[in-house]
């Protein structure tokens, strides 16, 4: 049982029970197709093994899921990876891994769409011509001999953010060889007044580790609290339990734009994020942090609701978390961390650790702040700075695009032509790779072996499920090739890396340094065996088992000396003039997505947009500015020539005065999907502390042109209907039991949720479901809005990007959507997951001329895809509208795609309807486990793609017929009801209505 | 053509449906010699000759659009039209409902005229048949063009299949093929029997052999035999009595299309007889806007009278007070209902994107025909023309705002949506009038467009009426 | 072959004088085989010659009733004992929805048997018939009317042709002569 399969196409031993030759033929075919698939190139000679669950052999249609770690800003977040004879066709979250819980974002569901994007650079390039990776290795190593005889004094390693140990210690190892040189980080995702404030406070790198599960009360001030950063699925998860919890937690927000924890939040203001500023200061004040300056008598600072806010902080006390976001400045930051330190929620609810760094003493550059044992990274301000001076002569950029998402202030391109060599390594030749002498194709994480750390620190496995389809080499070579002239074996550095862990964890006699590949020295061999057991199950979880909790840093004696009060900042004074906010993309976070299709196509949660960025303003500062949703205006600095010219998009719940510029966008060259969309912002951001700044003073006038956006959904108003109920929660004593809630809900929102076949007369005799009754409830309390569902739902079911002219004529593909509710009375939005309905009596059915559409045994609505001839009927008659329709050939038919479609899943002809199946393959796919071993199918072995990947399982399935099945538990709740049921079509989909707290809200009127 | 046109004696009951003075002979000869291409209106020379072949090749230039559109739209796809979820049905759709009711006016005139012994349709039935025929014809294409898969028309059709696969017959589509091709055949075959005597006719009055021959054989050898003429009467009648019933089920059919869905401005119990009043509605303005150029350039003022059109403008008016109603009825229903749904939607016809088209319908037919109360209006032959165009265009876009207002704002606000049509619809809009077009100049040439049995028994009937 | 004598026949100029024809020979004998041949349907002629009534509606009225029965028989067969599926909770036999393809073929059948009845009781098609060498027989179908005496039988030698001729020609009928096959 423990023998370890390997992976693919290096054939596993056959079952022996089995006819061998059959076996083996029906191998070498899967094999063959699959290499097909993989553009012919050959496997890693590695092994690696599968997740707990050991494959016997390799079945061709029985999926191996692989534990690996997908990377997101330099952390780590812990995946599964389910392939398909070798193929990587899926991706769902590992639940051991602290960053994934179980779940995985939108962002890790497109990863598989990158792995295979035909679009990845594919060669060595040098100056501008093809190349090999003999003729680099050859350049390096003359390369680095000039430099050693200089002893590195212009060698300059430019990376994004690392917490991988293997990458440390080869960044180390590099620093070591050549004193000279020094390492920056650049990024483009992060804000320079977080970074320099955490310093300020720790006196290192640092970032906070927030507890939400702890939490009681959040404040969310502009922060990303739920993605798409790597803790954003934790997160969510985290608030999620201590909202379901009693009492119930509650979240306020503050926000600049709409953001995620807007539509949770219990209440949310929405400020610039000067006022944000302010009303930091103000909460500290009102909290008495000490030393704090008292604040002149304006307006905001006096509220009402900042009475009520304190009051709820203080009675959370070391419960609570105050989160500030990117777009605030450093002394937000700081204040922050102040309250948070006065209320006692550091080390509870607020974590802060250390930033990795290379394990090595007095190197980088000599740090001034800081404890002197860890070598921090310089920033890019100061790289570019040396460029310019000429000092420096080589620079190698590990996986990041500077050229591109470096500050338009740095102009980083300019700089990058006085370096003499720059070698440049990433998946796609972008802007930078053009600019640079090298460029070198990365291999995909999916590709190469590699560890990160999570947010939290824990340490997981980057274990590759293919070999590298296009050929690129991991950033742990090409250091290799730096270090030591000749790459080694990635997997040799990552083992290495991780048996000197192993020693650390077991305890063992640390024997062997870390960097030198284990079985050389004799003198552990007596430990291999040990370190290769504990290996194995490592790599099967996918992440380290009992290592040590990240220590908690704790702030600095001095750290809150208050430099600077409020006025100081100029963008905090005066709220005349209009400042941007340089945000991430929701989708495409700072750019690096930007090539993946399913993430352009996938909808913005509150402007629908797909495939474009708008540079978004309030309906007032439209007004002012006489503008309308789509008029291009033309952004400038005051200090600073640059321009920017943008269409703007009318966003409600935006704070006025404040344009929001998505990063991400505008990319010249790169990929197949990203050219030609959208804006560049880059352009405008200006630089702090050598690091991007979040937010700048801009003028605005119109350009007096127009651009159409592609929008999923046009209209979000309610138009008096009620497709998302809310019922309130009773007051009730604190220490009410959990069950409470769902009791609690007033008369009303039991007259909101009452629902379920039969209270409907009906002419036709009721249909029973014998054996399973499938069916689904989302609860709209625990749906944050972060689209990872719509996604999982594209990956699963091979459901095509149709682009962006389709999707604005209304033709977008989504069998999951997430529907955006905006209340006239500027309450919170309100996200509604819809898909297929699964109705019992099923207005689409009735109607379609050839039975295209009908019921099965257990319930579902199934559409056979080759009996429909595309009258269209079934949709007219959907009352939900969550039939999609082929109009013309959407479905890919390019290799790369054949090679990433799910199997069990039809590709969909043109000119066919196609919906929501309740991942009816998942169905039968357990039913047939079920039959091999005679018995029912359990409650649970059922999983959806959607509510796999859920971060808080806010979407049941299961069996009805089953009483206690989670879903039919979930159904009992007085929360559940069902959208239109006046129409009695019966859906087997129901919601659980979204929960009010009157106690917490932070108006007079309200609550 | 107004002065010569303008009939100065009284249009009454009993003006008479035929001119003075023809007698059976002369009646065949003048309508076969329109055929046989002798005398007739070709004896104003070349021009006619002319006039005809041009607009036979202009028409028959859209016919070829038509032919390589189609082949386009089954190379590429639906998506070409501006179709789009919500809204899936879009124009095609509309064409398909407004061509269908132009074909209504044909067989209503021959059958349910003839059992109410209207003798006045003699004269315009044969030819109103001809309409009915081409438009259902051409409606019939609209489906097949609205499929996401045409090529698969055929499964919407019981036949016997090792799969046992059958329609799905609770879907009103189903229902459609089956009224569509049980309309199209009992009016192909109520045209021919029509026919056969007068091609017989023919087959006797032509020189050229080979037109002997053509006729000859179209005529199945009738030779007027009294036995014959009896079993004839009598299959003629009951053709008659069958197509009465099966002309109102056509349209109330294709209204259960819509009726039958749950989509707020579809479910209504009034659309069965609303529709069937618009189909005649539209097929009288069709039969109008025929009859004036047929009277004109073929001088058939004696056949096609004053009287003919006066009593077609009054049908015509009866039918735009009908749909009024329909109109009135449904904001009634909508409002009084308390629906929120239909009441939005309702309100969205007034107001929404759509309104423009909707008040636009208003007055094409529900205002403008009302000048027809009138009776110089109804004997003012250019006016006749331009309201019976006009009632045309409204119709149309009655259908359109059906198919398309109703659906671009259903239930949740999430799914709703604007059709706008593409290149493409108008190109299947146009080139299908074309097409129309072509086949009935081809019908007026090679046909005899007046029933010439049916007019020898008016000769003799108002003979002697005149006897007495 | 050698020719037969098909009959003689008259030619009339108005229907009154057909008519007014047909009704002495049917006075003298009863039993006379006449054929009388008209542009259009003169009222009053199958009367005149004691024409037996058309079985044609019965034809339409089974057809029709038959077209019905098999239109619905073939829905429920289909939804019910062939195809029996679950289509949006309704029971397989929805009879409701299966009336109008029921009606439909009632009215597809009823025709089709009212018009394939009425040309096969006519004998239709038929290229040749021998009436057609009736002198100036192309009028029947403008505005002339034809009155034939058949003999009883195929070659009998009892028809007097000559003696129907001056018969016709006295009944007002314009250049009557023999018509031979």
């Amino acid at each position: 049982m423990k023998r370890p399969a390997v992976i693919f196409p290096t054939l596993p031993a056959a079952d022996p029970v089995a006819d061998p030759a059959r076996r083996r033929v029906l191998k070498l075919m899967a094999a063959s197709a699959a290499l097909a698939g993989t553009g012919c190139s050959q496997p890693p000679a590695e092994k690696i093994l599968p997740y707990v669950n050991m494959p016997e052999g390799l079945v061709p249609g029985d999926p191996v899921y692989y534990a690996s770690t997908l990377l997101r800003g330099g952390l780590g977040m812990g995946i599964l990876v389910e392939t398909e004879s070798g193929r990587p066709i899926k991706i769902e979250g590992n639940s051991a891994h602290p960053a994934s819980l179980g779940a995985a974002d939108a962002q890790a569901q497109a990863a598989i769409l990158t792995l295979w994007d035909p679009g990845r650079s594919r060669t060595v390039m040098h100056a501008g011509r093809l190349s090999t990776f003999p003729a680099l290795q050859e350049g390096l190593r003359r390369r680095m001999d000039e430099e050693a005889r200089r002893g590195g004094e212009g060698l300059r390693l430019l990376s994004g953010p690392v917490s991988s140990p293997t990458l440390l210690a080869q960044i180390g190892e590099v620093l070591e060889r050549w004193p000279g040189a020094r390492w920056h980080v650049h990024d483009p995702s992060d804000s320079g007044a977080r970074a320099s404030a955490a310093r300020q406070v720790f006196g290192r790198p640092a970032r906070a580790v927030y507890r939400l599960e702890r939490a009681r009360v959040v404040l969310s001030v502009d922060a990303d609290l739920f993605g798409p950063g790597a803790d954003g699925v934790c997160n969510a998860q985290g608030f999620m339990q201590a909202r379901k919890g009693s009492p119930r937690a509650r979240l306020y927000a503050l926000e600049s734009t709409p953001g995620l924890p807007g539509a949770l939040a219990d209440a949310r203001r929405t400020l610039s994020p000067a006022q944000m500023e302010a009303a930091l200061h103000a909460i500290g004040l009102r909290l008495g942090v000490p030393g704090l300056a008292p604040l002149p008598p304006a307006a905001p600072h006096r509220a009402a609701w900042l009475d009520r806010l304190c009051g709820q902080l203080r009675a959370a006390r070391g419960a609570c978390v105050v989160a500030p976001g990117h777009s605030v400045s450093r002394r937000a930051h700081l204040l922050a961390w102040r309250i948070n330190a006065h209320l006692g929620n550091i080390g509870h609810t607020v974590i802060p650790i250390a930033q990795e760094m290379p394990p090595r003493r007095d190197a980088g550059r000599p740090s001034d702040e800081g404890p002197a044992t860890a070598s921090h990274p310089a920033t890019l301000g100061e790289l570019v700075d040396e460029m310019r001076a000429g000092k420096v002569e080589t620079l190698i950029m590990l996986d990041v695009n500077p050229a591109y998402d470096a500050p338009g202030e740095l102009d980083f391109s300019q700089a990058l032509s006085q370096v003499g060599c720059s070698v440049h390594m990433g998946l796609y030749r972008d802007e930078t790779a053009l600019l640079s002498s090298w460029h070198v194709p990365k291999a995909h994480e999916l590709e190469s072996w590699g560890d990160a750390r999570s947010h939290d620190g824990t340490a997981s496995v980057v274990q590759p499920v293919i070999a590298p389809i296009y050929g690129g080499r991991s950033l742990h070579e090409l250091l290799g090739m730096l270090a030591t002239g000749t790459s080694g074996s990635a997997h040799e550095r990552v083992r290495a890396t991780w048996r000197s862990i192993w020693e650390e964890v077991a305890g063992k006699p640390a024997s062997a340094g870390a960097g030198r590949p284990i079985g050389q020295s004799g003198a552990q061999d007596d430990n291999a065996a040990g370190f290769e057991s504990w290996w194995q199950a490592t790599l099967r979880r996918g992440v380290l088992a009992g290592g040590p909790a990240a220590q908690a840093l704790s702030p600095l004696p001095d750290a809150f000396e208050e430099e600077g009060g409020l006025a100081k900042d100029k963008e905090a004074s005066g709220q005349a003039g209009l400042i941007a906010v340089f945000a991430n993309d929701s989708n495409l976070i700072a750019g690096e997505y930007a090539d993946n299709a399913w993430l352009q196509e996938l909808p913005r949660p509150y402007s629908k947009i797909v495939w474009d960025n708008a540079a978004l303003i309030s309906p007032a500062t439209a007004r002012l500015h006489g503008l309308e949703s789509g008029d291009v205006v033309s952004l400038a600095a005051e200090d600073s020539p640059s321009r920017l010219l943008a269409p703007v998009w009318i966003m409600p719940g935006q704070a006025d005065g404040v344009v929001t510029l998505p990063l991400g966008y505008g990319r010249s060259i790169a990929g197949s999907a990203s050219p030609g969309h959208g804006f560049d912002a880059y352009v405008l951001q200006p630089v702090e502390h050598g690091m991007p700044r979040r937010t700048r003073r801009v003028g605005m006038r119109a350009a007096g042109e127009r651009h159409d956006f592609a929008c999923a959904q046009p209209q979000k108003a309610l138009h008096g209907r009620k497709p998302v109920r809310t019922v309130q929660v009773r007051r009730r004593p604190e220490d009410a039991p959990d069950v409470a809630l769902d009791a609690a809900v007033s008369h009303a929102g039991a007259r909101a949720a009452r629902s379920g076949p039969g209270d409907q007369p009906s002419l036709y005799p009721d249909r029973r479901y014998d054996g399973y009754a499938w069916g689904m409830t989302v609860d709209l309390d625990a749906c944050i809005g972060c689209n990872a569902c719509a996604i999982a739902c594209q990956a699963e079911n091979n459901i095509p990007v149709v682009g962006p002219r389709e999707v604005a004529l209304g033709r977008e593909m989504h069998w999951m959507r997430i529907d955006l509710y905006r209340p006239e009375d500027e309450g919170r939005a309100q996200f509604q997951p819809m898909a297929c309905q699964h109705c019992e009596n099923a207005p689409c059915e009735v109607v379609c001329p050839v039975g295209a559409t009908m019921h099965d045994s257990e319930g579902l609505n199934v559409q056979v895809y080759n009996r429909c001839v595309g009258t269209r009927f079934c949709s007219n008659n959907c009352p939900y509208k969550v039939r999609h329709f082929n109009f013309f050939q959407y479905a890919a038919t390019d290799p790369a795609a054949a090679a990433h479609a799910n199997p069990d899943v039809t590709v969909r002809q043109r000119g066919v309807m196609e919906k929501c199946t309740y991942c009816v393959q998942r169905i039968s796919h357990a039913r047939i486990q079920a039959q091999k071993e005679d018995r029912r199918i359990r409650d649970g072995e059922v999983v959806t793609a959607c509510q796999a990947t859920c971060p808080t399982n806010a979407i049941v399935f299961g069996d009805l017929n089953d009483p206690d099945s989670l879903v039919s538990r979930s159904k009992a709740s007085t929360r559940n009801y069902t959208v239109l049921e006046e129409l009695n079509t019966r859906p087997r989909t129901s919601y659980l209505a979204r929960v009010d707290d009157p106690a917490a809200q932070l108006e007079e009127d309200d609550g | 053509m107004a002065e010569n046109d303008m009939d100065t004696t009284a249009v009454s009951a009993g003006t008479p449906v035929l001119g003075p003075g023809w007698t059976a002979g002369g009646v065949t000869d003048k309508i076969s010699h329109i055929v046989l291409g002798r005398g007739g209106p070709w004896t104003r020379g070349w021009k006619a000759h002319w006039r005809w072949r041009g607009a036979l090749l202009i028409s028959f230039s859209g016919v070829l659009v038509l032919l390589s559109a189609s082949a386009w739209l089954f190379m590429r796809g639906v998506g070409l039209f501006g179709v789009n979820m919500p809204v899936a049905w879009g124009f095609a759709l509309g064409n398909f409902v407004w061509w269908i009711g132009i074909g209504h006016a044909g067989t209503f005139i021959s059958a349910i005229l003839l059992l109410l012994r209207q003798r006045w349709r003699t004269s315009i039935n044969r030819y109103a048949e001809a309409m009915t025929l081409f438009a259902a014809g051409i409606a019939g294409l609209f489906p097949i063009f609205h499929l996401g898969r045409p090529w698969f028309a055929y499964w919407l059709l019981p036949y016997p299949n090792r799969m046992e696969l059958w329609p799905q017959w609770r879907s009103p589509l189903v229902w459609d093929i089956f009224a569509i091709s049980t309309y199209l055949l009992v009016s192909l075959l109520f045209w021919y029997v029509g026919l056969i005597p007068d091609l017989a006719s023919l087959r006797d009055k032509a020189r050229s052999r080979g037109k002997q021959l053509a006729y000859g054989l179209l005529a199945l050898g009738w030779r007027g035999d009294a036995r014959h003429w009896q079993r004839y009467e009598s299959a003629y009648l009951l053709l008659a009595g069958l197509a009465t019933p099966l002309v109102v089920s056509v349209h109330t059919v294709v209204s259960l299309d819509f009726a039958i869905g749950n989509t707020p401005g579809y479910h209504s119990t009034i659309f069965p007889p609303y529709f069937v009043a618009g189909a005649l509605f539209s097929g009288f303005a069709m039969v109008v806007t025929l009859a004036i150029p047929l009277r004109h350039y073929l001088n058939l003022r004696d056949f096609i009278t004053m009287r003919h059109l006066d009593l077609a403008a009054r049908v015509m008016l009866a039918c735009s007070l009908f749909v009024a109603y329909g109109y009135a009825s449904e904001i009634f229903t909508a409002y009084y209902s308390g629906d929120a749904y239909e009441i939005h939607m309702t309100q969205d016809r007034f107001t929404g994107v759509y309104a423009p088209v909707y008040w636009a319908y208003i007055c094409c037919n529900v205002l403008v025909p009302q000048i027809l109360w009138s009776r110089r209006m109804r004997r003012n032959v250019p006016a006749l023309l331009i309201i019976s165009l006009v009632v045309n265009a409204g119709m149309w876009m009655e259908r359109f705002l059906i198919v398309v207002q109703s659906l671009h704002q259903d239930f949740l606000p999430s799914s709703w949506g604007v059709f706008l049509p593409s290149f493409w619809d108008w190109v299947f809009l146009l080139s299908s009038i074309a097409l129309f077009v072509w086949l009935f100049l081809m019908f007026v040439r090679y046909l005899p467009l007046i029933s010439m049995a049916e007019m020898r028994g008016l000769v003799q009937e108002t003979s002697r009426e005149d006897l007495r | 072959m050698k020719p037969l004598l098909y009959g003689v026949v008259g030619r009339f100029e108005t229907p009154q004088a057909l008519l007014a024809a047909i009704r002495a020979l049917r006075e003298q004998e009863p039993g006379l085989r006449l054929e009388a041949y008209a542009p259009y349907a003169v009222e009053g002629l199958a009367e005149a010659l004691r024409l037996p009534p058309t079985r044609v509606p019965l034809i339409t009225l089974l057809a029709g009733i038959a077209g019905a029965l098999g239109g619905f028989f073939m829905q429920w067969y289909a939804a019910v004992v062939s195809f029996p599926v679950n289509i949006g909770g309704r029971p397989l036999n929805s009879w409701p929805m299966f009336i109008p393809v029921a009606f439909e073929m009632a009215i597809l059948c009823a025709a089709l048997a009212a018009v394939f009845g009425m040309l096969f009781a006519n004998g239709l098609p038929r290229l040749y018939h021998p009436i057609f060498n009736a002198p100036c027989f192309d009028l029947a179908t403008r505005d002339r009317y034809f009155l034939c005496v058949r003999p009883d039988s195929v070659n009998s030698a009892d028809f007097d042709a000559v003696r129907r001729l001056r018969q016709l020609s006295r009944l007002g009928a314009s250049d009557s002569g023999e018509v031979w096959s």
